[in-house]
C-alpha cells in the first residue's frame, strides 16, 4: 500500500511534496470551477423549464414532473409517488389540491380518490431538455433579426477595420514623408480617449450625420483602432524593402504593392487583428445601447440587455439566448485562444 | 468525396480569389493614375486618409467640440441649437456645502457616482492584482498542462461583458446557484445578495475581478517567464529559502510589469461599466451607480436629460484617465530602459 501511494506521489526530480504545490493543485482545481462553472451552470440552466427554473432548491441537470393523461380530465395531470397509510408507495395523478390536502387518483383506475397530504409524496420527475427554450425566441421574439444585426456589425466593421488599418500602417511604415511622426502622435493621443470621455459629443456627431439609429452608426466609430495600426505597422516595419525595392523595378504600382506584397505578408498580424476585432465588436455593448433605439436594430448584446431589464423576466428565454450569443466566443476561445494569449502578451492588447 | 470536397473548397476559393484580384485591379487603374499626379510618396497621403478621416470625424472631432459640448446647456443635441452658458455645468457640479458629504451637492449623483467609483477603483485593483499575481506564479510553475491551465484562467476574458452580467445575475438571484451552495452547505436561508447594498457592491467587485483576471495574468506571467532561469538555479544553489527568493529576485523583476498592470487596471476600473451595468443597473438605489453610468443616464437616458453636465463630468473623468496614462507612459518607459540594461 505504502507502495502504492509512494508511486502516486513521487515526482519529477525525486524531491518530495512541498505545501506549495497543494496550495498550487488547490488553486488550479477552485480556479476550474469558478472560472468554467458559471458558464456550465447557465448552460444547463438554459435547458430547463420555467417551473424547474423558479424551484428551489435546484437541481443540476434538467428536471421536469412527469405528467400522465387520464379519462375524463382534458388536460395532462402531474404524477406524484404518494407514500400511503398501509405503508406502500404507489404513482397517483394530482387532480385538484386544496391547501395541503390534495385529491389523488390513481390513472388506472380514476374512479376513488385518494386524499393525500402534500407532504407525503413527492413528484416523479424524469429528465428533459426544454430545447422550446431555444426555438421560441428565434419564432415569437425578433432574436433572429438581433443575431442577423450582430452578424453585420462584426463582419463589417472587421472588413472595413482591416482595410484602412493595414492601409495606415503600411502608409506609416513603409513611407518617409513629413509629418509621419505627428501622425503617429495623434494616434498615440487617440489610444487615450476611451469612448466614456466622448460619448455625449460623439452622438451628436453620429445624430448629424444621420447614423443614429442605424447600423453604420455602430460600425463606423469603431473601424479606426490605434491598436490595430499600431499592430500592422510593428509588423510591416519587419517586412523587408528590398522587396518592395524590386517590385518598383517592375513598374509594379504602389497599390500593387500594397496588396500584392506587403499584405501576404502581414497575413499574421491581419489574423491577430481580425480576431480581436470580431471579439470586440460582438461583445460592444455600451455604444450599440446608445446608438440604437429602435427595436428591430438591437445587436444580440442589447437585446438581452433589454429583455432581461422588463419587470417580469423570462429566464428561461434569457438563458437560452445568452449561451447563444456564448457560441462564437467560445469557438473563438477553443480555436484562436492561442493567437490572443500571444497577442496580449506581447502587444498588451485587448 | 475528400477529394471532391476539397477539390470544390479550392474551386470556390479560387473563384473568391480570381474576384478580389478582379476588384483590386480595377481599383488599380485609378490609382495609377493618381500616382502619376501625386508622386510615390504622395500614394502615403491616399493610404493614409480612409483611417485619418474617420478618426477625424469620430474622434477628435468629439473630443474638441466636448469642451465646447460643456459650456452650453438644454436638452438638444446639436451644438448650435445649444445656448452657451459658460463654466455653469462646473459651477454645478462643485457646488456643495460641505465637501465631505456629496448629499449637500447640488449635482449629488455625480458625487454618489464618483464616491462608489473610488471605492470600487481601491478594492477592485488590489484584489485584481493580488488575484492575478498569485495566479501567473502558479502558472510559471513547473505544472502539468499548463496550457490548458493558462486558458482556464483566460476564459473569462472573451466573454461579452453582457454575457458575464447575466451569468452571475442568474447565479446571485434568490433561487441561484449561491444561495443553494449555502443552503447544502451550512442550511442558510437564501438571501437576495442584489438587492442589499453592500453585497451588490461587493458583487460588482468579484465579477469585474472574475471577468478580467485573466488578462492581467498573461501580463504577469510573460513578465515572469522573461526572469532568466539562472538567477533561480543560482539562488537554489546557494540554498536560499524559498520567500527570500520571492522576495530578492521574483518580486523586484517583475515590477515593471507590475507596475504597467497596476496603472492599465486602474485605467479600466475608472471606466466600468458594461457588466456592472447588466448585473445590477445601478442598483439597488444609487450604490452601484458608477461614473460611466452616471454620465449615460445623464446624457441620453434620463428624463430630464442635460448633455452639457453629462459632457462637463466625462471631461472630469477625462482628466483623471489623463493623470494616469501618463503615469503608464512613465512606467512602461522605465520598464524599456531596465530591459536595455
Amino acid at each position: 500500500m505504502s507502495t502504492v501511494w509512494q508511486f502516486i506521489t513521487r515526482r519529477r526530480g525525486g524531491e518530495g511534496w512541498h505545501w506549495t504545490d497543494i496550495a498550487t493543485w488547490v488553486w488550479l482545481i477552485g480556479g476550474l470551477i469558478v472560472m468554467f462553472g458559471p458558464a456550465v451552470w447557465l448552460t444547463l440552466s438554459s435547458f430547463k423549464s420555467p417551473a424547474a427554473l423558479s424551484k428551489f432548491p435546484p437541481t443540476i441537470l434538467p428536471y421536469v414532473t412527469q405528467e400522465v393523461r387520464v379519462e375524463g380530465f382534458d388536460k395532462a395531470l402531474p404524477l406524484y409517488e404518494v407514500k400511503l397509510p398501509d405503508g406502500t408507495s404507489v404513482n397517483l395523478a394530482e387532480k385538484r389540491r386544496i391547501g395541503v390536502i390534495a385529491q389523488m387518483i390513481d390513472p388506472k383506475n380514476p374512479e376513488t380518490v385518494h386524499k393525500i397530504n402534500i407532504n407525503d409524496r413527492k413528484p416523479v420527475d424524469m429528465l428533459e431538455f426544454a430545447t422550446s427554450n431555444y426555438t421560441e425566441p428565434f419564432l415569437q421574439f425578433d432574436f433572429l433579426r438581433y443575431l442577423w444585426n450582430s452578424v453585420f456589425v462584426t463582419v463589417m466593421a472587421t472588413i472595413i477595420t482591416l482595410a484602412i488599418n493595414s492601409m495606415a500602417a503600411f502608409a506609416l511604415s513603409k513611407y518617409k514623408f513629413r509629418g509621419q511622426n505627428l501622425i503617429l502622435i495623434i494616434i498615440v493621443g487617440t489610444l487615450m480617449v476611451p469612448l466614456g470621455v466622448i460619448m455625449v459629443p460623439l452622438y451628436s456627431v453620429v445624430s448629424a450625420l444621420g447614423l443614429f439609429n442605424n447600423l453604420w452608426g455602430v460600425i463606423l466609430p469603431t473601424v479606426a483602432t490605434p491598436t490595430g495600426v499600431f499592430l500592422l505597422r510593428q509588423y510591416m516595419l519587419t517586412i523587408p524593402d528590398e522587396l518592395i525595392d524590386a517590385a518598383r523595378m517592375d513598374k509594379a504600382s504602389e497599390w500593387q504593392i500594397y496588396w500584392r506584397i506587403v499584405l501576404p505578408l502581414a497575413a499574421p498580424a491581419l489574423a491577430v487583428l481580425a480576431i480581436f476585432s470580431v471579439v470586440w465588436r460582438w461583445n460592444d455593448f455600451l455604444w450599440p445601447l446608445i446608438v440604437l433605439s429602435r427595436s428591430s436594430l438591437y445587436t444580440l448584446q442589447v437585446g438581452l440587455n433589454v429583455y432581461a431589464g422588463q419587470l417580469n423576466v423570462q429566464w428561461q428565454y434569457i438563458l437560452a439566448m445568452t449561451v447563444v450569443t456564448m457560441i462564437p466566443v467560445i469557438l473563438v476561445f477553443v480555436f484562436l485562444q492561442k493567437f490572443i494569449a500571444r497577442g496580449i502578451a506581447t502587444s498588451g492588447l485587448k | 468525396m475528400a477529394d471532391n470536397r476539397k477539390g470544390f473548397r479550392s474551386t470556390a476559393g479560387s473563384l473568391v480569389l480570381a474576384a478580389v484580384e478582379r476588384i483590386m485591379g480595377i481599383i488599380d487603374i485609378p490609382l495609377r493614375g493618381l500616382q502619376k499626379v501625386a508622386g510615390r510618396t504622395g500614394m502615403a497621403a491616399f493610404f493614409l486618409l480612409p483611417n485619418m478621416a474617420v478618426f477625424t470625424i469620430f474622434v477628435l472631432i468629439p473630443f474638441v467640440i466636448n469642451f465646447v459640448y460643456s459650456m452650453t446647456g438644454g436638452a438638444q443635441i446639436f451644438l448650435d441649437q445649444r445656448r452657451y452658458v459658460g463654466l455653469d455645468q462646473y459651477r454645478q457640479i462643485f457646488s456643495c456645502t460641505d465637501y465631505l458629504d456629496p448629499n449637500s451637492c447640488i449635482q449629488d449623483g455625480f458625487w454618489i457616482a464618483a464616491g462608489n467609483t473610488a471605492w470600487f477603483v481601491v478594492i477592485q485593483v488590489a484584489l485584481m492584482i493580488l488575484v492575478s499575481l498569485i495566479t501567473a506564479i502558479i502558472l510559471n510553475r513547473e505544472i502539468v498542462g499548463r496550457s490548458f491551465w493558462r486558458a482556464v484562467f483566460f476564459f473569462p476574458v472573451l466573454l461579452s461583458p453582457v454575457v458575464v452580467g447575466l451569468i452571475w445575475r442568474w447565479i446571485l438571484d434568490r433561487q441561484g446557484l449561491l444561495n443553494f451552495i449555502l443552503y447544502e452547505a451550512f442550511g442558510s436561508e437564501p438571501f437576495n445578495w442584489l438587492t442589499d447594498r453592500t453585497t451588490a457592491f461587493a458583487a460588482t467587485i468579484g465579477v469585474s475581478v472574475w471577468a478580467h483576471m485573466g488578462f492581467y495574468t498573461l501580463i504577469l506571467l510573460a513578465g515572469l517567464q522573461a526572469i532568466p532561469k539562472d538567477l533561480y538555479e543560482a539562488a537554489q544553489m546557494d540554498g536560499t529559502s524559498r520567500s527570500r527568493v520571492f522576495r530578492r529576485i521574483t518580486l523586484p523583476l517583475l515590477m515593471p510589469n507590475l507596475v504597467v498592470v497596476l496603472v492599465l487596471a486602474l485605467i479600466r476600473a475608472v471606466q466600468v461599466f458594461d457588466e456592472v451595468f447588466v448585473l445590477t443597473h445601478g442598483g439597488p438605489g444609487t450604490s452601484t451607480m458608477y461614473l460611466i453610468q452616471y454620465i449615460y443616464e445623464t446624457g441620453f437616458a434620463s428624463e430630464l436629460r442635460n448633455p452639457g453636465l453629462a459632457a462637463a463630468a466625462s471631461i472630469l473623468m477625462g482628466a483623471v484617465l489623463v493623470v494616469l496614462t501618463l503615469m503608464q507612459m512613465a512606467a512602461s518607459r522605465r520598464k524599456e530602459k531596465k530591459g536595455e540594461r
